[in-house]
């Protein structure tokens, strides 16, 4: 599903976040992804959605080159890759239906596909009734599900996660962990990055460990490793 | 394109038109009060422009042939008058019809002079027009050389004067209205960058979830579109009704028959596709123009 090798990356500024990053992640894995803030995980996701280019090295992800991949092709990539955030992403002035439906569009579905997709993605993150609703008439759980069920909406093969919890009461992470496993359960592969050590230590999966721009620990079905 | 996706880019367009509201105020009250101005310009200038050329047209020159010429050298000035580039008509006056008309002109007091007792001191004369009357002082220096021409008259100091200040106010309305489209443009992109700026969220979570650029185009360019054209709506009304009224009301009070405006049809819908178009123009060019800003991808 993901394959780097020596990946490296300078910013412009000069910070140098990635020194050599080579891994391969299989498709239907779970990874975590942990390290402090600044490690370079946001990085090392940004170049796997293609937000970022690495400055050397090669990146594979989803059958797509993505050191030689032209920019206008970069649409493309995303349609293979559902991206879930921190802060939700969604836009504030359409509906929960809206929002899903939206990434359908994208691809120009048929409207008749898109109604039943939507519902379909609705449903299994158990906002169904809450199709018509406004993201602000919904609590913070409730707007991560919508925008997992948006990222999943195009039969994603990877799923990224950044800090999809880190806005969210403990409870409500269960909740979205929840439908994430189910997710991962169906096959798609599944990247998030946390700062959850109580996550990470209860539900165990592979963990990657950045620190300096570099990968210090791959450990199957590993802990945090860090006091939170 | 798929015909659903053009479907979906408008109906995004316009709802997104609705959605922005204050936005979209903001946006049509620039387009608004620059095409107000662009449309008073475009009338004033294009009107002084038609005024001056009504001008142009009655000039003409007055070629004097010699007294001492005969009939076959007369004729042979006319001829040499129509061979002329540039000449528009010729018309021939005989010395008596050219007395006529001084008496005429005169009125009672040319029968004091007794002009008509006296032997006619005038000469038979061709009075010409020409296709491009700004070169009636060149022209009538080359006629002045012709064999058997006496002199030439087109109120030389009038004339001059004429053109010089018609080119200046066509330079100078030139320059101004496109000041003001310059102006307009700025004005617009700024408000419709503004607009967009408070978008470039919406921008950033359609690239994230695989739209190409001109999937997130297209609803902008619809809704540049849209801007310009309900813009243009109060400028279009105020220049029907406006110039509705100034033409019924020129009409009353007209003292010189050279003052004429161009009548209200077809001119004001030409006015008012001109100012649709510049609206449109600018709406779509200016909200092109911002999205860019914002398509990192």
């Amino acid at each position: 599903m993901i394959k780097m090798k020596d990946i490296r990356k300078t910013y412009p500024n000069g910070v140098q976040a990635l020194n050599g990053i080579t891994i391969d992640i299989d498709l239907g894995e779970f990874v975590y992804l942990v390290g402090q803030s600044g490690a370079g995980k946001s990085t090392f996701i940004k170049i796997i959605f293609g937000d970022e280019k690495a400055t050397s090295g090669d990146v594979q992800v989803a059958g797509h080159d993505l050191v030689n991949m032209k920019r206008k092709e970069i649409p493309h990539l995303r349609r293979d890759i559902g991206v879930v955030f921190q802060d939700f992403k969604l836009l504030p002035t359409m509906t929960v239906y809206e929002n899903v439906a939206f990434a359908l569009e994208v691809v120009e579905e048929t409207p008749k596909n898109i109604r039943k997709r939507v519902m379909e993605v609705l449903d299994q993150v158990g906002l169904k009734n809450k199709a018509r609703f406004i993201p602000d008439e919904l609590s913070g759980g409730e707007q991560q599900r919508v925008a997992i069920a948006r990222a999943i909406a195009n039969y994603p093969k990877l799923l990224i996660a950044d800090e999809p919890t880190g806005n969210l009461d403990p409870d409500t992470s269960w909740e979205i962990m929840k439908i994430l496993e189910e997710i991962n359960a169906a096959g798609t592969t599944i990247i998030m990055a946390t700062h959850s050590k109580e996550i990470v230590n209860t539900i165990k999966r592979r963990v990657i460990a950045i620190e300096g721009g570099m990968i210090v620990r791959d450990q199957h079905r590993g802990d945090y490793g860090y006091e939170s | 394109m798929r015909a659903r996706t053009f479907k979906r880019h408008i109906r995004e367009g316009l709802k997104n038109t609705w959605r922005n509201s204050w936005m979209t105020l903001a946006s049509i009250g620039a387009v608004t009060t620059t095409l107000i101005l662009v449309g008073a310009f475009l009338v004033l200038l294009l009107n002084i422009n038609h005024i001056a050329e009504n001008l142009e047209e009655d000039v003409e020159i007055k070629v004097l042939v010699d007294l001492t010429a005969n009939d076959a050298e007369t004729t042979a000035v006319g001829e040499e008058l129509e061979r002329l580039d540039n000449v528009k008509s010729v018309t021939f006056s005989t010395r008596e019809e050219e007395l006529e008309r001084l008496m005429s002109g005169l009125g009672d007091e040319g029968d004091i002079f007794g002009l008509q007792d006296q032997e006619n001191p005038l000469n038979d004369a061709y009075i010409i027009k020409l296709d491009d009357p700004t070169e009636t002082v060149a022209m009538a220096r080359e006629i002045a050389t012709f064999d058997h021409v006496e002199d030439v008259n087109y109120g030389e100091d009038f004339v001059q004067n004429l053109f010089d200040f018609n080119a200046y106010a066509r330079n100078i309305g030139l320059v101004l209205i496109i000041a003001l489209l310059f102006t307009a443009i700025f004005l617009i992109s700024n408000t419709i960058k503004i607009t967009i700026f408070a978008r470039r969220k919406e921008i950033e979570i359609m690239q994230l979830v695989g739209a190409t650029k001109w999937f997130i185009r297209w609803p902008f360019f619809v809704e540049g579109m849209l801007l310009g054209v309900l813009g243009s709506v109060v400028p279009i009304s105020l220049l029907i009704g406006g110039y509705y009224y100034l033409d019924q009301n020129m009409s009353a009070v007209q003292q010189f028959d050279f003052i004429t405006l161009l009548p209200f049809s077809p001119f004001v819908w030409q006015v008012s596709g001109v100012i649709i178009l510049i609206g449109v123009v600018i709406g779509v060019w200016g909200s092109v123009m911002s999205v860019r800003k914002f398509l990192k991808v």
